[in-house]
């Protein structure tokens, strides 16, 4: 494991939260906003997956699985907000 | 399984002795096979939660934009923080291991746990000041979600913080090397999923409108 990687992974996974945080309490809201805060997860998910739980050069199966379930889940989140709008 | 964690092991000795075989080696995730397979099902599990969450809010977002309010949008940052911080120090703790540093392995260890209590401790007091608030589960469906959700996590916290106790007792004695961390990927994989799932948790319950 590449430990300046790891620690700019987490520099990114901090900002990304900072920015998540900042959107919510700006009072920032619609469709526009909820793409951006679900793509910042997405990010921070992937970065997760792939550098923190070392499946990074894993065999395809299984960060197919979880990113896929990660990209599934906020698609599904994505999909009923814009049916509730 | 003994022959896939012998396969790992042998892979990793395997890398660390040539580098150009690291790539063709990788073929298994780190840790058990077992905990994979778990931490599919416990993905699948969060995932219908969350799908419920989200079509639920669908029929009735006054509702939800309404109650997201009265959250504490900070104590889910502060949270999501400690979280990240505490998945951060226990990769930092496999990269440790892999080096054959043992006693650093076992603090950044121990930085993880102590992480993972934190984040405890602060949704303590979200749910303290939301009970001393006369909120409960019955108040509405917002906070049936709310707390239903959060303490199915919360619970998945504890879990992940006593694997990794497991582990550290272990790590501390020198029961781990650089040939053989088998464990440590093991508990470590587990607590990333913790990570992975508020990920998803924290916007969608108590930022995105």
């Amino acid at each position: 494991m590449n430990t300046r990687l790891l620690d700019l992974v987490l520099v990114m996974l901090v900002i990304g939260t900072g920015f998540t945080w900042w959107l919510g309490e700006t009072g920032h809201a619609g469709p526009a906003a909820v793409l951006t805060i679900l793509a910042i997860a997405g990010v921070k998910g992937v970065l997760i997956i792939r550098e923190f739980m070392a499946l990074r050069g894993v065999k395809f199966f299984w960060p197919a699985m979880v990113i896929g379930w990660l990209l599934l889940v906020l698609a599904i989140i994505m999909a009923a907000y814009w049916r509730g709008l | 399984m003994r022959s896939l964690q012998y396969s790992n092991m042998h892979a990793s000795s395997v890398a660390m002795t040539d580098p150009a075989a690291a790539v063709g080696s990788a073929r298994h995730p780190p840790g058990d096979l077992a905990i994979w397979v778990f931490i599919l099902a416990e993905l699948l599990a969060f995932g219908v939660f969350f799908t419920v969450y989200a079509i639920t809010r669908m029929k009735n977002v006054a509702l939800f934009d309404e109650m997201q309010l009265t959250l504490d949008r900070r104590a889910g940052a502060v949270n999501t923080i400690l979280l990240i911080l505490g998945s951060w120090c226990v990769a930092r703790s496999v990269a440790a291991i892999q080096l054959d540093q043992k006693v650093k392995s076992a603090r950044w260890l121990l930085l993880g746990i102590a992480a993972g209590g934190g984040f405890l401790v602060v949704k303590l007091f979200e749910y303290s000041a939301k009970l001393g608030a006369g909120i409960n589960l019955a108040t509405n469906t917002f906070y049936m979600f709310y707390l239903s959700l959060t303490f199915f996590h919360f619970m998945h916290v504890i879990l992940g913080m006593v694997i990794l106790l497991a582990v550290w007792l272990k790590a501390r004695k020198g029961g781990y090397s650089a040939a053989d961390h088998h464990g440590l990927e093991t508990g470590a994989s587990y607590w990333h999923m913790v990570d992975l799932v508020w990920i998803i948790l924290f916007p969608l319950v108590y930022v995105m409108r």
